[in-house]
């Protein structure tokens, strides 16, 4: 049981890492073909996340490998569900993973724009869909005996595309400071401007998100049941404040953390009000697949707690490390001068 | 179609799609790292200009193999949840391995290799690219454990009606899967050897940079021997243990169909599928199939006929790919070994004709591994876990033939548009030679 518990909480950690740390280059996606003026200047964002953004993709690949190996029955409903919203995200992620490669790989301008608008979408849709499908998530899907009863019209209901919405203007708001933080000059004024205004915005959709999430979802019982939970959210609420108070300090990396952090704890407030499920039922809680029926033998869990023991520290380790390689400011002038650049 | 053979078909077209790229990276990703070794160990410049040169086609391909990747993972899930849900509990180990001791490896140190040659030390950056070629094949080692678990499964017991593990040191020492891992690395080699004697032979036969690609060539040609031959004994090996563990696939790959002692190799063979024989059974070498199977010439070898109809894989795909990767692998050691002499001997430019030769050989490494893996899923079948689960109880219940439909359309036309893009920018940066970078302005180069 405590293995169990122990790979739900791990489970959970896989996925707020990993919308910490791709959110932010989602945001960047976003924002750079409106946020650069120049080619020099969109190239310089591009560059800002070149070297880390392969290997913020990868705790979606872990994420996956991980949910396939603890709970392969999640994995297998969640995906065959889920088969043409994945599809898409799938597609957009492929095609954006491409466009970073190739954007710089020749000169013409019909080329680089046609690559922005793949990069555009690539981050947009991502970001919204797996909003969407968390937001899904939260609220139960229709499962029963027979197995599935869902569409993917139906994924986009209000609650969902809501969800959708708070992912994308999370990751906005993410990926401007990071803009705000890596570059210097206008480019990086731009950037801190376009983050306070969005931040309005976010506060607004997560205000509804927090109102509706009462009405539409399961999710605060288990912050009733167990009130000390409720440092969670409340972190996220103190984080949110914290990205706005450094903002106007033009504090940017302290933003920028406090955005990572209030990524972390909103992921999990939905992630510990979901316990013991991973995915409810909507229909009948008995069809819900939860940590205890869902879950690979122990034998494995514990093989894979092992192998995370051993090799998550590292990974963090590591990046960590390739983060301060790549510490500092760019300047426009020598991303246009520097041939390996992207 | 149903969406049993609709979901094959994409995963087929995915998974070859996918092996376009993974090979030339694991590959690619070691000469480029014995370049940058040693332009760190000689401070000569030549092998600083090899390294970005061939590293910036090890780039592009490289994007590919990886953003490719991400839909094998995602199948399982999608279009396969009945087995994802059976055997989850091991199969999904080696890949949840994958990614955290491999996938992390590699896109963090491909990062800084790209963007760190003015931020770390000349040590540090050739570090990161061995580091980026050991998690290429840290990656196909997992894989292939995982791959080798559903060819001959260990370490497992049926329990709580799916496949559960009790042995996981069976699992990840499987000689199924170390051969399979051996086999299909070294024929990673083969092709980026072959890929980049081929392009180094398209510049010598115009004079182009003669000295940088003489380089190239003989550090490709030594690779590639090494690998040809290799890969020969591995392959023998790995058919030894596929008549251990697959005696269905076995007797399709050779087309026998009577379970006999002492079955000689006929070199030329034509199945007759229909009327469970061969048509053709033209010089035979007394003995030897049972030979290669079972290390005595006096072995039996069971034939089809042996398995129920329903219980046999494909004979012809599998007889036919089996024998064309065989003949391919048998010309790859012939011409590494005539490259590798030309090249000692100085005399590559003066046998024009074998320039051409090797660079119209190019595709042909990617075509022998491709015919691989097709001896190796197809003849697996009709089971996807061999013997455990028959593929067609592994598809997903809860997906429309329309979704697999729409799906198989959309890859088609999705992962045509990549491969032409991904040709068309290899052959431009192939074509332009070290100096000419999109925006590098030329240094003049030793030509020592």
């Amino acid at each position: 049981m405590e293995y169990q518990i122990t790979w739900f909480i791990l489970w959970g950690i896989l996925w707020a890492v990993y919308f910490m740390a791709d959110g932010f280059d989602f945001g960047v996606g976003i924002l750079y073909p409106y946020l650069g003026k120049t080619d020099g200047e969109k190239r310089t964002i591009i560059n800002s996340i070149g070297p880390v953004w392969d290997g913020n993709e990868v705790w979606l690949v872990t994420a996956g490998g991980a949910t396939f190996a603890a709970f392969p029955v999640v994995y297998a409903s969640m995906f065959s569900y889920l088969y043409s919203a994945l599809l898409i995200i799938l597609f957009a992620l492929i095609m954006r993973g491409v466009a970073f490669e190739f954007r710089g790989k020749l000169d013409g301008e019909a080329w680089r724009r046609g690559w922005d608008w793949v990069i555009f979408l690539g981050s947009l849709i991502p970001a919204l869909l797996f909003g969407v499908a968390f937001g899904n998530i939260f609220q139960g899907l229709p499962m029963d005996r027979a197995g599935y009863h869902g569409s993917l019209i139906g994924l986009l209901n209000p609650y969902g595309l809501l969800t959708g919405l708070l992912f994308v203007t999370l990751f906005i708001v993410h990926g401007a400071l990071w803009t705000a933080m890596k570059t210097l000059g206008a480019l990086s004024a731009r950037a801190a401007t376009l983050a306070k205004n969005s931040w309005v915005g976010l506060l607004l959709v997560a205000v509804l998100f927090l109102v509706n999430t009462a009405f539409q979802t399961n999710l605060y019982r288990n912050f009733l049941a167990n009130p000390i939970w409720l440092v969670v959210p409340a972190v996220a609420v103190l984080s949110l404040a914290a990205i706005r108070i450094y903002l106007l300090k033009n504090n940017y990396l302290h933003s920028f953390f406090a955005s990572c952090l209030a990524i972390l704890t909103v992921t999990f407030t939905g992630i510990i009000g979901l316990y013991p499920n991973l995915i409810p039922s909507s229909l009948d809680p008995a069809y819900s697949l939860t940590i205890f029926n869902a879950s690979s033998s122990v034998y494995t869990l514990k093989i894979m707690t092992v192998v995370a023991l051993l090799f998550v520290p590292v990974v963090i380790a590591y990046q960590i490390w390739v983060y301060r390689v790549f510490r500092g400011k760019l300047v426009v002038e020598e991303v246009t001068k520097d041939p390996e650049a992207y | 179609m149903d969406v049993l053979s609709l979901s094959r078909l994409q995963f087929a077209m995915t998974a070859g799609f996918h092996f376009i790229f993974v090979p030339l990276t694991l590959g690619l990703s070691i000469l480029v790292a014995w370049m940058e070794t040693l332009y760190v160990r000689s401070g000569d410049e030549i092998y600083l200009w090899m390294t970005k040169f061939w590293g910036k086609l090890f780039l592009i391909n490289f994007a590919l193999g990886v953003v490719t990747g991400l839909t094998m993972e995602f199948q399982f899930g999608m279009n396969w949840a009945e087995y994802a849900k059976y055997v989850g509990d091991i199969f999904g180990v080696p890949l949840a391995i994958e990614a955290t001791v491999a996938f992390f490896l590699e896109s963090t140190f491909i990062g800084l290799w790209i963007f760190g040659w003015n931020r770390v030390s000349k040590k540090v950056h050739a570090f990161a690219i061995w580091m980026v070629a050991l998690a290429t094949n840290l990656s196909a080692l997992w894989i292939l454990l995982a791959n080798g678990w559903m060819q001959h499964p260990v370490g497992y017991v049926i329990r709580n009606g799916r496949a559960e593990m009790v042995d996981f040191l069976a699992v990840i020492t499987s000689p199924y899967g170390w051969l399979k891992f051996l086999h299909t690395i070294l024929s990673g080699y083969v092709v980026a050897a072959f890929f980049v004697m081929g392009i180094a032979a398209w510049h010598l036969l115009r004079k182009s940079h003669p000295v940088f690609f003489r380089k190239s060539f003989r550090m490709a040609a030594v690779f590639g021997l090494a690998s040809s031959l290799l890969i020969f004994g591995i392959g023998d090996f790995h058919a030894a243990e596929v008549a251990k563990t697959q005696p269905t696939k076995l007797a399709a790959m050779e087309s026998v169909w009577e379970t006999e002692r002492g079955v000689p190799l006929y070199l030329i063979v034509l199945p007759d599928v229909k009327n469970e024989r061969n048509a053709i059974e033209f010089i035979g070498i007394p003995k030897v199939t049972s030979y290669l199977a079972y290390r005595d010439f006096n072995a039996e070898v069971k034939g089809l006929k042996a398995f129920p109809a329903q219980d046999r894989p494909p004979v012809m795909e599998v007889f036919v790919s089996f024998r064309l990767m065989v003949m391919l692998g048998t010309l790859f050691l012939v011409l590494s070994a005539l490259a590798v002499y030309l090249s000692w001997k100085g005399r590559l430019e003066a046998n024009p004709l074998f320039l051409r030769i090797l660079l119209y050989t190019i595709p042909l490494p990617y075509l022998a591994a491709q015919l691989g893996w097709i001896v190796a899923e197809v003849g697996r079948q009709p089971w996807i876990v061999y013997g455990v689960l028959r593929t067609s109880d592994a598809v997903s219940r809860q997906i429309e033939p329309s979704q697999v439909m729409a799906s198989l359309i959309g890859f088609g036309i999705f992962y045509s548009f990549l491969g032409i893009l991904d040709i068309y920018l290899l052959a431009k940066y192939a074509r332009k030679g070290p100096l000419e970078g999109p925006r590098s302005k030329p240094t003049p180069l030793k030509e020592a």
